[in-house]
């Protein structure tokens, strides 16, 4: 995405010259546009990607930072924790009705939260990308059934096909793993419509651009057409893709343990299902049961949907702000002078 | 118009400088650039694309985006003696004034046009918009000013939408509206580029006409020289942002005085320059060459396009019969919808052929599979008209000169193709470090330049040339041409030169193909073609094109 130019400067925008040390660096994605950004927009990419910061290093670091396990109901000398105990030096966050200590849970949680949108998001966008490249670029009747297919999958609510595929694929298994893969498993069908149908429409138009009419006249094969030409010009909008649908996985996720298909509490840690069970004591005046998971719940999901909803802005030339420049300052672009200069050639 | 030049100038535009915010940095589009454009006179601003003359143009109504910061007045007087400085004034100020004072007509009449509304209805918003009349009165209005700009029977086509006009009789609409409220000055921003020559030379006469009867001063910005000889009384010449030369029209094709303006007029390709280069190569060739067996041979050629569910398809193509001969270059005119890029597709195999016969380099192309065409597509080049879209945006310049050489395994890979590929960069005088950088940060020329080194990769016999140089600037077209017939001569090869632009084809053609409506209407040589043209439809498409030369087309216009 490096050197977009927009419709008005393409007169003179000169290409960004990224060369000397730490090129590679500011070239990368969301350096690129953390540079390129200004203002409320960099404002909101900033926030978002400090709050996507926290959620990954909470994840991977959960067991050195969590004082417990997420299953631990007792201290190492055999103690009981209690249910429902208020904040206190021992549990800084309470613990729940079950006995578990909150902040335990919610540390852990954001470890299962992290291991399915990765598997979700990594399985539909291989499936979803090669289905909409074969889809896109073959057409015919292939392409007509598998476009019907994702409208139909689309006309179901999401959450009501995630909680059958997760029956299906789980049957309820309780395993970690097990959990984990029939949550993202059944995320990723939901997902995989979305990958298809964005990488197909790319498809249909690149196909039709000149560089692959030029190497059909080579006579390129269908295979290297498809890699080399087609597939690397159409996936430039999937980063945005990713990170608006890693917020809605947490969700779904967080829906799934909710209604009770998610992943059971003994074996790992997971935020819908500890909100569903401090349902009753919200009314009984116990309020960190239900906060800290809540909390834990919207802040991931937002921190994902201010990167991704700011990268979106920054994507567009015309969305994107600008620093204006006070004065009429800068230089006349160079354009070919013919004849005195025969064009600049350095 | 010698009468108005003591007059007070409609528009004046003093040290105007404009830059744009963009990501790399503030732009500098215009750079102190001081002008005057007096009622009655049509001010043409000439200058190749980032030379800043349309940033000029929109600043005169103040249409440039939010990104632009601007400094220096832009003075518009109205009709009733009052002036206004767009560039200073508040959103309502100006917008009282655009329309009444000032008006624009636009490149592109299909996009300008709402499509959901008539045309009335879309004039008619523009008379409402300035005070209180009427739905009758504005009605009225609307139908006056389209008889005034040549709309056959108005009263009824007012309430018509604007697909139902084509696109010549667009462009009066847009002219209308922009004519609605007496404006005394017009800005035509290339208006007749979109559009074919012979629709050209009509709305040309229709904007001297209205110049002439309703004392508007017209800023014309144009690219095309042909266009300023034809229309012009005053000619600015804009590079670089900054105004180079200002002259009457007669003297600055005359007489240009500075080296910028001498080196554009000079790219300017003139019909019949090149009919002489055509008769000395045709007089070396060897004994027997006509005779020889063709690289192409088209016969009762018919190409159809599928119509849709209960609609009879569309004939592009219809049985043409043309032959083009080793080493050959064979240029195909015609107007856009004329089937000359149909038939160039149509040879490199992109384009099913459906009626008649094709052959190409001894392939039968109708019917032909991708496993057929095999065997010939090495022995074929295609350069296409946009060197921005052909190619591929993340390969550099190298791996998409390479690519040809890799696919029919010429090379194992785009890095061992590296000598071949500096050498052709080298062939069409591009430097060997060009190899390294993305087709987004070189210029139109130099890409098309690249373009003719992969076609030439594989050393073709035939190169099948869609118009190569439509897309760039007059100045880097003559580079192009040059390079061209060096690369032929050179090199031998057959080709299919397409193009809308008779001059063009002329100047690198040793035979001329005319198509018009799908049909071929006369073949030859250029001086038979050019010089005495058997057909009606030739020797309309030569007088309604504009020579540069202000004197030789003032006398053409008395004569049509």
């Amino acid at each position: 995405m490096a050197g977009e130019i927009s419709e008005v400067g393409i007169a003179g925008a000169a290409p960004e010259h990224l060369s000397g040390r730490g090129a590679w660096f500011r070239r990368l994605p969301v350096v690129h546009q953390l540079r390129q950004s200004m203002g409320l927009q960099r404002g909101m990419l900033v926030a978002g990607l400090v709050l996507c910061a926290v959620f990954v290093v909470t994840a991977v670091f959960a067991p050195v930072l969590a004082p417990f396990t997420g299953s631990q109901l007792r201290t190492g000398d055999g103690t009981s924790f209690g249910a429902q105990q208020p904040p206190s030096a021992e549990h800084w966050l309470g613990t729940t009705v079950g006995g578990y200590d909150v902040l335990s849970r919610v540390i852990w949680g954001a470890q299962t939260a992290l291991l399915v949108v990765i598997v979700a998001v990594a399985a539909s966008i291989v499936v979803g990308v090669l289905l909409g490249l074969v889809s896109g670029y073959f057409g015919g009747a292939l392409d007509r059934v598998l476009v019907v297919v994702a409208d139909a999958i689309y006309a179901f609510p999401s959450l009501l096909l995630a909680i059958l595929l997760a029956i299906v694929i789980s049957g309820g298994q309780s395993s970690m793993w097990g959990g984990i893969m029939a949550a993202a498993l059944s995320i990723t069908v939901v997902f995989v419509p979305q990958y298809f149908r964005v990488t197909r429409a790319e498809v249909v138009r690149v196909k039709a651009e000149a560089f692959v009419d030029s190497a059909r006249v080579l006579g390129t094969g269908h295979l290297r057409i498809m890699t080399r030409h087609v597939l690397r010009n159409s996936t430039r909008t999937l980063p945005l893709i990713v990170t608006l649908n890693a917020s809605e996985a947490i969700l779904t996720l967080a829906g799934l343990g909710f209604l009770g298909f998610g992943i059971e509490p003994t074996a790992a840690a997971e935020w819908g299902y500890d909100l569903q069970r401090s349902v009753a004591d919200v009314t009984s005046g116990i309020w960190w049961t239900a906060l800290f998971p809540g909390l834990a719940i919207v802040l991931a999901a937002m921190g994902m949907t201010l990167v991704g909803e700011s990268l979106n802005d920054l994507a567009d030339p015309r969305l994107r702000m600008r620093a204006a420049s006070a004065e009429v300052a800068g230089d006349v672009a160079e354009t070919s002078v013919p004849g005195t200069t025969k064009e600049t050639e350095e | 118009m010698t009468h108005t030049a003591d007059s007070a100038p409609v528009v004046r535009i003093d040290d105007l400088a404009v830059s744009f915010a963009t990501d790399a940095g503030p732009v500098r589009a215009v750079d102190g650039v001081s002008l005057d454009v007096r009622p009655g006179e049509v001010l043409a601003v000439v200058g190749e694309s980032g030379s800043g003359k349309t940033v000029t143009a929109k600043a005169i109504l103040g249409l440039l985006p939010a990104t632009a910061t601007t400094r220096g007045a832009v003075l518009v007087s109205a009709r009733d003696g009052g002036a206004t400085d767009v560039v200073s004034v508040s959103g309502s100020v100006l917008r009282q004034a655009r329309g009444r004072d000032v008006a624009m007509v636009f490149q592109e009449p299909s996009s300008v046009l709402n499509p959901v509304y008539t045309v009335g209805w879309q004039i008619a918003e523009g008379l409402r918009a300035h005070g209180k009349l009427s739905r009758k009165a504005a009605r009225a209005r609307a139908v006056e000013v389209l008889g005034r700009v040549g709309i056959p029977d108005p009263a009824e086509r007012v309430d018509y939408f604007p697909h139902q006009f084509s696109g010549g009789q667009k462009q009066r609409i847009v002219i209308a509206m922009a004519l609605a409220l007496d404006p005394g000055v017009i800005v035509a921003d290339e208006p007749t580029t979109a559009l074919d020559v012979t629709v050209q030379a009509e709305i040309l006469d229709l904007l001297r006409d209205l110049r002439d009867t309703t004392g508007t001063g017209i800023v014309l910005i144009t690219h095309n020289m042909g266009v300023v000889a034809d229309m012009a009384d005053r000619v600015a010449v804009m590079y670089q942002g900054q105004l180079v030369e200002q002259a009457p029209v007669g003297d600055l094709f005359a007489r240009p005085q500075e080296q910028y303006t001498k080196a554009l007029l000079a790219a300017v390709p003139k019909v019949g320059e090149g009919t002489a280069r055509a008769e000395e190569r045709a007089a070396t060739r060897p004994e027997g060459w006509a005779d020889g067996e063709p690289v192409v041979r088209a016969t009762e050629l018919t190409i159809t396009y599928p119509g849709g569910f209960r609609q009879p398809g569309f004939t592009a193509v219809d049985a043409v019969s043309l032959d083009i001969r080793q080493g050959e270059v064979l240029g195909l005119v015609g107007e856009s919808g004329s089937g000359k890029t149909t038939i160039a597709r149509a040879m490199a195999g992109l384009q099913p052929v459906t009626g008649g016969s094709l052959e190409v380099l001894g392939t039968q192309m109708r019917g032909a599979r991708s496993r057929d065409l095999r065997a010939m597509r090495p022995r074929l080049g295609f350069v296409f008209q946009d060197p921005a879209t052909s190619f591929n945006p993340l390969l550099t310049i190298a791996e998409c000169v390479a690519e040809p050489l890799v696919v029919h395994g010429r090379a194992a890979s785009p890095a061992a193709a590296r000598g071949r590929v500096d050498e052709l960069l080298e062939a069409v005088q591009l430097p060997r470090s060009f190899g390294d950088r993305f087709p987004h940060e070189l210029s139109g020329g130099q890409r098309q330049r690249a373009s003719l080194a992969r076609a030439l990769a594989l050393d073709p016999e035939l190169l099948i040339a869609d118009e190569p140089t439509s897309a760039l600037d007059v100045s880097v077209q003559a580079r192009v041409l040059e390079l061209f017939a060096e690369l032929q001569t050179e090199l031998g090869f057959a080709c299919l030169f397409v193009s809308h632009d008779l001059a063009v084809v002329d100047l690198v053609s040793d035979r001329i193909a005319v198509m018009y409506r799908g049909e071929l209407v006369e073949q030859g040589t250029g001086a038979q073609v050019l010089g005495a043209p058997s057909e009606d439809y030739t020797r309309r498409l030569l007088a309604s094109l504009p020579v540069p030369d202000p004197e030789i087309q003032a006398r053409r216009r008395r004569e049509r």
